[in-house]
């Protein structure tokens, strides 16, 4: 098993699936009247968050406490961070209360892969700037997997602001190893071609959203990030919903054993309508709960042999 | 399919064989019986087996159990990896299925399956995951070998076969659902 996940590319398809594998079986506590395994007693899970964020951190704290862990949540709001403490200080601040793995979320791509060799724990990448964000793709797979029975050969349409998203390239990269067909869809100032066209598993390209409908398994909303409104990449919100939104005519479009994926928090009625997120094809609720399992193998993976 | 050179009779494996396919068969039989009149005709059993072999000897007791009564017991499978004590001390281990009967295991009586009683950990760590998971009313052991060496205070209400071996020793299960090939009981490594 690997030591770290800073990457999806860190993962081969064997590995992957095996932390698929292991999210099943994470998966059946949740029926459980006891939602506790003994299996990481002792070990400290420190959750270092630089950026905002709810869903993420609560589920690598509901993941940890569910085996276990001791978990030290650490926001760099109110903290030494504030008063200018470096990225390497705190590091070694977390390497001194002995840190089993370090949960990273940070503005600046490439943050865990320096953390990595200041720490000896595992370290997990739970985004980084406009870079990866590896646990997302997992749990995205995991989902596809339990809701259409495989991933190798379906066809994954993302759509939107592919530019910015950590989601959509660790999501390119993992589907690519697990043997699924990407297209990235969106307005071409938010297509990154070159980026693209260098990816493993040769992702194609698409302008033209009512096109790839037809023919998608999976469709993958990315979050219009309103922060990057001011930048014009775009002319205005309401022309981007109009061309890249999923509305229920352009729902219609898709087999009928489609389904709808959304990464969260989702804007209703700029990226998404209501009545598509509330659908029946909409697994934006199950992969809030399928995160916690898919991040429940990750850590027991990294932590739970032989260190 | 390879067959055995003339000049190496049936060891062409290492160690020696202490239960054959029949021999198996029979020690299935006699834990079937001895279940059935151990607990008054196995009403509200459940049989749990422990991944990977405990799995197809509960489904096997079953099935004998059901030859000789017409009863179906509920069976199902509890993996006790994210319980053992030892995962430190090793690389990690791939999860076995858990899968409870639909009607659960509280106020049931359950035997725990598996294939060698060795140093009792493994149904000390079943016997913590199974209280995750429900009640039972009582629990019990039913192992194929049981090889000595015990390191906790456990032990089965049912045994197939004791087999006296050295820590040296070890005892493969081969059962056709998991190995491929017969159904065997062999004895290998130590002094020979």
């Amino acid at each position: 098993m690997i030591k770290h996940l800073r990457s999806a590319a860190d993962l081969d398809a064997a590995t992957a699936t095996l932390i698929l594998d292991t999210a099943g079986e994470m998966a059946t506590l949740a029926g459980r009247e006891v939602k506790k395994l003994p299996t990481l007693r002792g070990r400290t899970v420190v959750n270092l968050f630089y950026e905002d964020s709810t869903r993420t951190r609560i589920s690598f704290e509901a993941a940890a406490k569910r085996l276990s862990a001791d978990v030290i949540n650490f926001s760099a709001k109110g903290s030494s961070v504030s008063k200018g403490e470096s990225l390497k200080d705190t590091a070694l601040t977390l390497q001194a209360m002995g840190a089993d793995a370090v949960v990273i979320r940070h503005p600046a791509s490439g943050a865990p892969h320096r953390l990595a060799s200041w720490v000896d724990g595992s370290v997990v990448n739970a985004g980084d700037g406009t870079h990866e964000h590896p646990t997302q793709a997992l749990l995205d797979a995991y989902t596809m997997r339990s809701r259409l029975g495989r991933i190798d050969g379906l066809n994954v349409a993302i759509v939107g602001d592919v530019l910015h998203s950590r989601v959509a390239r660790s999501n390119v990269l993992l589907l690519a190893t697990l043997g699924a067909k990407v297209t990235l869809v969106g307005p071409p100032t938010l297509i990154p071609v070159d980026i693209v066209a260098a990816m493993a598993g040769g992702p194609k390209v698409s302008y033209d959203l009512d096109s790839v409908l037809p023919d998608a398994d999976v469709v993958m909303m990315l979050r219009v990030q309103t922060e990057r409104m001011q930048d014009s990449y775009f002319p205005s919100a309401r022309e981007y919903s109009r061309r890249y939104g999923l509305d229920v005519p352009r729902m219609r479009k898709l087999p009928s054993h489609a389904i709808v994926m959304h990464p969260g928090p989702m804007n209703r009625g700029m990226e998404i309508a209501p009545e598509v997120a509330d659908s029946s094809r909409s697994t934006i609720v199950e992969q809030v709960a399928n995160g916690v399992s898919a991040r429940m193998a990750v850590l027991y993976l990294l932590l739970g042999g032989k260190a | 399919m390879a067959y055995p050179r003339a000049d190496t009779h049936d060891d062409a494996l290492p160690g020696k064989t202490i239960l054959s396919g029949s021999d198996l068969q029979r020690v299935v039989d006699r834990i079937a019986h001895q279940i059935l009149e151990k607990t008054s005709g196995a009403t509200g059993t459940v049989l749990l087996g422990i991944p990977t072999r405990g799995v197809p000897l509960a489904r096997r007791l079953a099935a004998r159990i059901h030859a000789f009564e017409g009863i179906d017991i509920p069976i199902g499978s509890l993996d006790i990896t994210l319980y053992r004590d030892d995962l430190r001390l090793h690389a990690t281990r791939a999860l076995g299925k858990t899968e409870l009967p639909g009607d659960g295991i509280d106020g049931r009586r359950v035997i725990l399956v598996d294939d060698v009683l060795f140093s009792g950990r493994t149904v000390r760590a079943a016997l913590d995951a199974l209280n995750d998971v429900g009640r039972p009313s009582s629990v019990q052991l039913a192992v194929l070998v049981d090889r000595g060496h015990r390191e906790l205070p456990i032990r089965a209400d049912y045994v197939g076969k004791n087999i006296p071996t050295s820590q040296a020793e070890s005892v493969r299960v081969s059962l056709t659902e998991i190995d491929g090939g017969p159904d065997e009981v062999r004895l290998t490594g130590g002094a020979s």
